[in-house]
């Protein structure tokens, strides 16, 4: 930084940067706004806006995705919110476990919870066929509303009790004391103080929980029926049997688009009433659980994560189950696994580890590169591409599988089906995330040590490899193995960017599940969720914390 | 090898905010020089300059006769101890002291033998296997001092070193760094905010205020002959009145509001004239008299503090300004709230500025600063 402007190495990777958000970011959505005004005769209208506003069973799948998602948002808010405060302040038995468990349920792919349900609660379920058959109880249906409203919760409860919990650690104890002191306790407490003070996260949880169940693709086509979300129209109108318009989904994306855009500014705009920092000196002691009061916590906690996790035990069990078709028979073997074999398993578990593998290094290089050049770098053209590499957070895997489609699908860039075009999409899509956890990371990295670097005789690049980087190592990784997890249980955008040649194992059991091979479909899900608990082991064992960054 | 640092019209600025317009400095070979001033005066700004990690506008920055402007700050071969340590938290506290050695591509065995030397002369051997997030805010003191006086440096640049610590691991750091200095006799530049930090380690001082250098000398004599009244405000308290000076039968009086006169033998020849003056007198130049028939100035004891060895007494004069008086606590009473009392001044000690406060008229000021 000394003297004159220098040509430094970092406009080079600057703008390379730039140069690849373009290409397989801004050039794609340009095409999808493109695809979306834009006729096949080449003339500019609106018309594909209209067609959507002018029927009420498109424009209700937009009323139909908001109402399903603010409840489940909401529901999961209920239900998350208490069981991170019994977590974070007192003393509940077996605590650990429930956190993994926890964890290991919102990072299941979520159409694995879906499937698994309908195992339970559909027509065929076996909770429902005992309850009908013993007990002489209609369940009702779990498909529609309802179901993709307790599939979704369930699944997505835990991100609020893992951001709440770390909203709860950094409550200081003697802000608790503090207002015991002056006579606030309980429950006045609790809404006075503890989640006045955790407002911020609890809206950063609630948008992160809302963009999650917006976009989600799998629950609601499985379970959806006659109640059709906007993701499921996306996906029909693009790939589907019956139609196959091209513009009309384009429109539909940047409908998409602009709903979440809606909700990520008005969730801006409400946290932005609620800005404070605090760091805790002195954490919160958890208290003893004791009485009535302490039996009802633990029931709370341990019947909730048992439910959630219910469908994935209950999915291994199905896969060792005989299995013709959709119809499974008494007695266990490997048959299922013997399918599996056949229907592609090695190449899926190649396809997933590799893919997983080089989405994440290119992550990790982007997030890190991104993170200096915001810091410590902050320029115009840094903070664009900041911006630009933030877009995809508000937006559907769906439409960002369309948009690469549709940009990529025809020559020069024909790279549909392909291996490239999956690591793209994956890369897109979860950049945001491990970028953001870098910035920050690196912004509580105070400057001065990597001066203390360099007035010690290191090159600038010599300091940014062994100081800079190696101190953002423990931020990164722990977002990582978490992003490694959603990259392997991505869906939505690799449905339709898939082919057989590069077939995942998420999409493996998809496939499975659509064409009603049960059996198979268990199978696939099995070995997925296994692949999900070690990779999270691993993080929990690699990052010796509860915290989890996501 | 330690170098004379030579600044030459040296200018900074953020865009059109001008932080420092134009300063000339010296810092001698070998010595302990601090940077001393209000938040915001610019003395961070110019040590970062010396450093290499601020841009220098305008001006020379010369270490001995080379001049490094343009020199890479990891080229300059300086040892800089941060407010907040900057020790790398994923090294041992090995691994950070042979850092810098590391980067001078010495040899491996000289490596360790130099970087064992400064860790064993900081007190800090007995941790050197260890993670810096496992050592008090002190020890991370004592690496940081090692990492940087092991590279040996030609220049020692401390920024506001001890602001993180508690108040006794500051004064027994302040102590320890002092010594250190001595015994390498590295030409250092020190900042800090804090006046008695500064008197207890400096060989000398440059007081700072929005970017000019107000006064360069020793402790003691911008303690007693401040160069203007900014100064002698921000070292240590002083009373601030206005006051007239009167030439009467050729002898230099000075003149209070309340018409006290006292004779002054040291103003320089050039402010002998009737003028309006401003009188600077620390709590200690206040003579305390409780003979109320004695000449003086007539005050009322407003409060008073006892603090063990000296007293402190604050009163308000007969012309209605107010005044601290610091006295040695004596065995008999403590003089009541309200009791009347004359104050007379110690005339060889109090300071006396120009009426507007830019200079001091006494003799005995040394202001090595050139554009003072």
């Amino acid at each position: 930084m000394a003297g004159k402007k220098k040509f430094e190495i970092w406009t080079v990777v600057a703008l390379a940067l730039l140069a690849s958000f373009i290409l397989f970011l801004v050039y794609p959505l340009g095409t999808v706004l493109k695809e979306s005004v834009i006729m096949p005769d080449g003339s500019v209208s609106l018309e594909q806006f209209a067609k959507f506003f002018s029927k009420s069973y498109y424009v209700n799948t937009i009323f139909n995705s908001v109402k399903v998602t603010l409840s489940v948002t909401c529901v999961s808010l209920l239900l998350g919110i208490p069981i991170a405060y019994f977590y974070s302040f007192y003393k509940i038995k077996f605590s650990k476990t429930i956190f993994v468990l926890s964890i290991l349920c919102c990072m299941s792919a979520p159409f694995i919870g879906a499937y698994s349900w309908i195992m339970l609660l559909g027509r065929g379920g076996v909770i429902t066929q005992f309850l009908e058959g013993v007990v002489g109880l209609k369940v009702g249906s779990i498909y529609g509303f309802k179901g993709i409203l307790l599939v979704q919760s369930l699944k997505f409860f835990p991100l609020v009790f893992i951001y709440m919990n770390g909203a709860f650690k950094n409550i200081d104890n003697t802000l608790m004391e503090a207002s015991a002191n002056m006579g606030c306790v309980g429950l006045r407490r609790l809404k006075d103080i503890v989640l006045a003070l955790s407002m911020p996260t609890i809206l950063a949880a609630a948008l992160m929980v809302f963009m999650q169940a917006f976009a989600d693709f799998g629950t609601p086509m499985l379970l959806g029926e006659g109640y059709q979300t906007f993701p499921v129209l996306i996906y029909n109108q693009y790939l589907g049997e019956t139609t196959n318009n091209y513009n009309f989904a384009a429109a539909l994306a940047v409908i998409a688009i602009i709903v979440t855009a809606i909700v990520f500014f008005f969730q801006k705009w409400a946290t932005n009433r609620f800005k404070f920092s605090m760091s805790a000196l002195h954490p919160v002691e958890k208290k003893e659980a004791k009485g009535i009061k302490g039996f009802f916590m633990h029931l709370y906690c341990y019947v909730l994560v048992a439910i959630a996790f219910m469908p994935q035990l209950y999915i291994i069990y199905l896969s060792f189950r005989n299995c013709k078709g959709a119809i499974f028979h008494p007695g266990y073997s490997l048959v299922n696994y013997q399918q599996a074999l056949k229907k592609l398993l090695w190449r899926s578990i190649k396809n997933t580890t590799m893919m997983g593998i080089l989405s994440l290094t290119i992550i990790i290089v982007i997030a890190v590169l991104i993170a200096y050049l915001v810091v410590r770098r902050a320029n115009t053209l840094n903070n664009t591409i900041d911006t630009i590499a933030m877009l995809p957070y508000i937006m559907p895997g769906a439409v960002i599988g369309l948009a690469l489609l549709m940009a990529f699908g025809k020559k020069p860039f024909a790279l549909t089906g392909t291996f490239a075009i999956m690591v793209i999409a994956l890369v897109i899509r979860r950049l945001p995330y491990t970028s953001r956890s870098a910035t920050a990371t690196l912004m509580h990295i105070s400057l001065s040590i990597e001066e203390a670097a360099i007035s010690l005789g290191a090159s600038k690049l010599k300091t940014f490899i062994t100081i800079t980087v190696p101190m953002m190592a423990n931020g990164i990784l722990s977002g990582a193995i978490l992003s490694w997890v959603a990259i392997v249980t991505e869906l939505s955008s690799g449905i339709i960017l898939y082919n057989n040649k590069s077939i995942t194992l998420t999409m493996s059991t998809y496939v499975a599940i659509t064409r009603g091979n049960y059996g198979l479909a268990a199978a696939f899900a099995a070995i997925l969720t296994v692949v999900t608990t070690i990779s999270l082991l691993i993080y929990l064992a690699v990052s010796k914390s509860e915290d989890v960054n996501l | 090898m330690s170098v004379t640092i030579s600044i030459k019209n040296a200018l900074k600025k953020y865009g059109d905010n001008v932080i420092i317009p134009d300063l000339n400095l010296e810092i001698k070979e070998g010595e302990f020089f601090t940077l001393l001033g209000p938040s915001g005066c610019g003395k961070t700004t110019l040590l970062r300059m010396i450093a290499g990690f601020n841009s220098i506008e305008g001006g020379d920055f010369f270490f001995n006769d080379t001049r490094i402007n343009d020199l890479d700050p990891a080229k300059r071969n300086i040892g800089m101890v941060f407010q907040n340590y900057a020790i790398f938290p994923h090294m041992t506290v090995r691994k950070n002291v042979e850092f810098g050695l590391k980067n001078k591509k010495l040899p491996k065995d000289q490596v360790k033998t130099q970087a064992e030397k400064f860790m064993a002369l900081m007190h800090v051997d007995e941790y050197a296997e260890r993670l810096p997030e496992r050592l008090s805010g002190g020890q991370q003191q004592r690496v940081a001092l090692a990492r940087a006086l092991c590279i040996e440096p030609d220049v020692l640049l401390f920024d506001e070193p001890l602001s993180n610590l508690d108040a006794k691991l500051r004064v027994e750091m302040r102590t320890v760094i002092k010594n250190i200095q001595h015994s390498v006799g590295i030409t250092t530049v020190y900042v800090t905010h804090d006046q008695e930090e500064a008197m207890a380690v400096s060989d000398r001082i440059a007081v700072m205020n929005a970017g000019v250098i107000q006064h360069v000398g020793t402790p003691k004599n911008i303690y007693q002959r401040p160069a203007n009244l900014f100064v002698s405000t921000f070292i240590g308290r002083s009373n601030v009145m206005n006051g007239k000076l009167a030439i009467e039968d050729g002898k230099t009086m000075l003149v209070t509001p309340s018409g006290y006169k006292a004779e002054m033998v040291n103003v320089l020849d050039q402010y002998k004239q009737d003028q309006d003056v401003i009188m600077s007198i620390r709590p200690e130049e206040l003579i305390l008299n409780r003979d109320v028939n004695a000449e003086g100035i007539t005050a009322t004891v407003d409060d008073c503090v006892f603090l063990g060895l000296m007293t402190h007494y604050f009163v308000h004069l007969e012309s209605g300004e107010e005044a601290e008086i610091i006295q040695e606590s004596s065995i008999d009473s403590i003089i009541e709230p309200g009791t009347k009392i004359k104050l007379t001044l110690n005339t060889e000690k109090i300071n006396i500025f120009t009426a507007d406060g830019s200079a001091n008229m006494l003799t005995g000021v040394c202001n090595d600063c050139a554009n003072a």
